[in-house]
């Protein structure tokens, strides 16, 4: 009940949105207040639009079928683009830290450099990028589309709740499968940072994995699973987010997703940096 | 009450910005009626269903359903009383993503809660009765031409038996034997099936034969209704030039003409 009142107060903050009329843009300070109020206003749209979406997803009627087929779209096909980036991202870690390290005689610290790096930051991160990219921009572009061709009024028409039956699914199943992607590429990205010290820099293999291990502590890794998590959950939302707000047909939907990717981008770096203080700022 | 209608609009105001649509618009739909509305190209017919539908909402007026009114309702109970409902959009809106017999299947499968194949069973009757084959239905709705998407979203609309049907230009883009058959379909859900139909159509052959009512919209209100049968002697100059396609006239086309 409590996120139907949402819904409604959100529709009616869209409609307001809308028919602000257009204010003499002449005063400097006039200018900077209105693009903050503006900005506010985003602000608490978005805000509405995450809480009743989120009320959504845990409210019945739940479509498995239709997260299923998001695990796969967002998961599943994003598996390669993922594995290519941390593999990278572990050789190139291997290859700098050895080459700086050096020069105060630290090489032995590669190891763990990779791995912490990987783990904390460097996987979900760049996981959620791409994801962005990949998933974010698919999903705008859908929702976007089925907005300017009334699909969505259909889903209504139909008695089906287009939060229900498009936007919760996707939350879902982005929320859950990049903690999965990301504990892949966790050791996709150990592995790349071996081939390069075992097989480049001369590491002794044993000992290479030995000093992988030693100071990995759960937390680097639990930390860069809640922050794949809170990624997903952010692609997700601005994709259907900007999405379902598209208007004006193919411009709009181009629109929509060219936002969608910019501002998940944007959210998930400062998310990462407010997440990375909950952990380890002391 | 037996005299109640199905639908009674009153006073119904809505405009985009500075532009009015709909402008103080009354108009009631009998149970078991077929209304059709008639109106130039962007009088607001449109917007009207979508009204009624509670997807756009009016700026005020009152819409009652059974005696209910469902203006500014909130979200949950607008949802019970969609149940009623089926709609033909104008531009077909069928899901892309899904192939054409679960489009027709949707409602009965979501809100129905019917079984996958029963539902399947009954989408391939719904479209054999718009004149579309099995090996039509396994398709995608961007694999099919315009009139195609156009039956198949009747299909959509009809397949849950609804209450209340709205067609917003069923037989626009249909060649005349098409459109006859389209015709007798919508006939026959609301002479047989006893559902209330409101439609909209530019088509009058379409509109002499599925309407018992026909309200003509222009400038915001309904300027006549009455019986079909009345239509050529409404009396009123508005309606007579629409009917016959005059370009002379009362409705001034915002055209210039060299
Ligand atoms: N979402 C909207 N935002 C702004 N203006 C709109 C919107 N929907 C409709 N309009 C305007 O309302 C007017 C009526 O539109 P509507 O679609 O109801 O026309 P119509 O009578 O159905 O025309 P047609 O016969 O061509 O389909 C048009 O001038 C249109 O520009
Ligand atoms: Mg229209």
């Amino acid at each position: 009940m409590r996120a139907t009142l949402r819904e409604e107060a959100f529709d009616a903050d869209v409609r307001l949105a809308h028919s602000d009329g257009i204010q003499s843009r002449m005063n400097p300070l006039a200018t900077i207040g209105s693009t903050f109020l503006s900005f506010l206003t985003a602000l608490g749209r978005l805000a509405l639009f995450a809480g009743s979406a989120v009320g959504h997803c845990v409210r019945p009627p739940i479509y498995p079928r239709l997260i299923g087929r998001q695990f796969l779209e967002i998961g599943y096909y994003s598996l390669p683009v993922v594995g290519l980036t941390t593999l990278f991202s572990g050789m190139v870690l291997a290859l700098q830290s050895y080459s700086g390290f050096a020069r105060f005689s630290a090489e032995s610290a590669v190891a763990t450099v990779v791995v912490l790096s990987i783990t904390r930051e460097l996987a979900p991160v760049l996981a959620g990028l791409m994801v962005a990219g990949r998933v974010g921009a698919a999903m705008a572009a859908e929702i976007g589309t089925m907005r300017v061709t009334e699909q969505i009024d259909a889903l209504t028409t139909l008695s089906t709740n287009p939060f229900k039956y498009l936007i919760a699914p996707r939350l879902i199943a982005a929320t859950l499968s990049l903690p999965i992607l990301v504990l892949i590429g966790d050791v996709i990205g150990v592995f790349g940072g071996y081939v390069v010290g075992v097989y480049k820099l001369g590491f002794n293999a044993g000992n290479y994995i030995q000093s992988t291990v030693q100071f990995l502590e759960q937390i680097d890794v639990i930390s860069g699973l809640v922050k794949a998590g809170v990624f997903g959950f952010i692609v997700a939302l601005m994709g259907c987010y900007h999405g379902y707000h598209s208007r004006g047909g193919a411009q709009g939907v181009g629109a929509a997703t060219t936002n969608a990717v910019v501002t998940a981008s944007i959210m998930i770096l400062i998310a990462n940096y407010a997440i990375t203080e909950l952990f380890f700022g002391r | 009450m037996t005299d109640q209608p199905k639908i009674r609009i009153r006073d119904l105001h809505k405009r985009f910005g500075s532009k009015v649509v709909l402008d103080g618009l009354d108009l009631d739909v009998g149970v078991a009626e077929s209304v059709v509305v008639i109106g130039g190209s962007g009088s607001g017919k449109s917007v009207l269903l979508k009204c009624i539908l509670g997807l756009i909402d009016p700026d005020s007026g009152t819409i009652e359903i059974d005696g209910r009114n469902v203006v500014g309702l909130p979200r949950a109970e607008r949802e019970a009383y969609m149940r009623k409902f089926g709609m033909l959009f104008q531009g077909g809106a069928l899901f892309d993503s899904l192939p054409v017999w679960e489009n027709v299947a949707f409602g009965l499968i979501q809100s129905k809660r019917m079984g996958r194949p029963e539902a399947r069973a009954v989408a391939l009757e719904k479209l054999a009765q718009v004149g579309l084959n099995e090996e039509v239905s396994l398709l995608s709705p961007a694999e099919l031409s315009g009139g195609m998407q156009k039956r198949v979203s009747l299909a959509r609309a009809i397949a849950i038996e609804p209450e209340i049907i709205f067609f917003d230009e069923p037989t626009t883009g249909l060649d005349p034997i098409m459109s006859d058959v389209i015709n007798d379909l919508i006939v026959k859900c609301t002479r047989e099936l006893g559902a209330t139909a409101l439609s909209i159509t530019h088509d009058m052959a379409s509109a002499r034969k599925i309407a018992d009512r026909v309200a003509m919209l222009y400038d915001g209100r309904i300027i006549w209704a009455g019986p079909v049968a009345d239509i050529d002697r409404s009396g009123n100059a508005h309606v007579d030039q629409f009917i016959n396609g005059r370009a002379e006239g009362p409705i001034q086309m915002a055209v210039r003409r060299s």
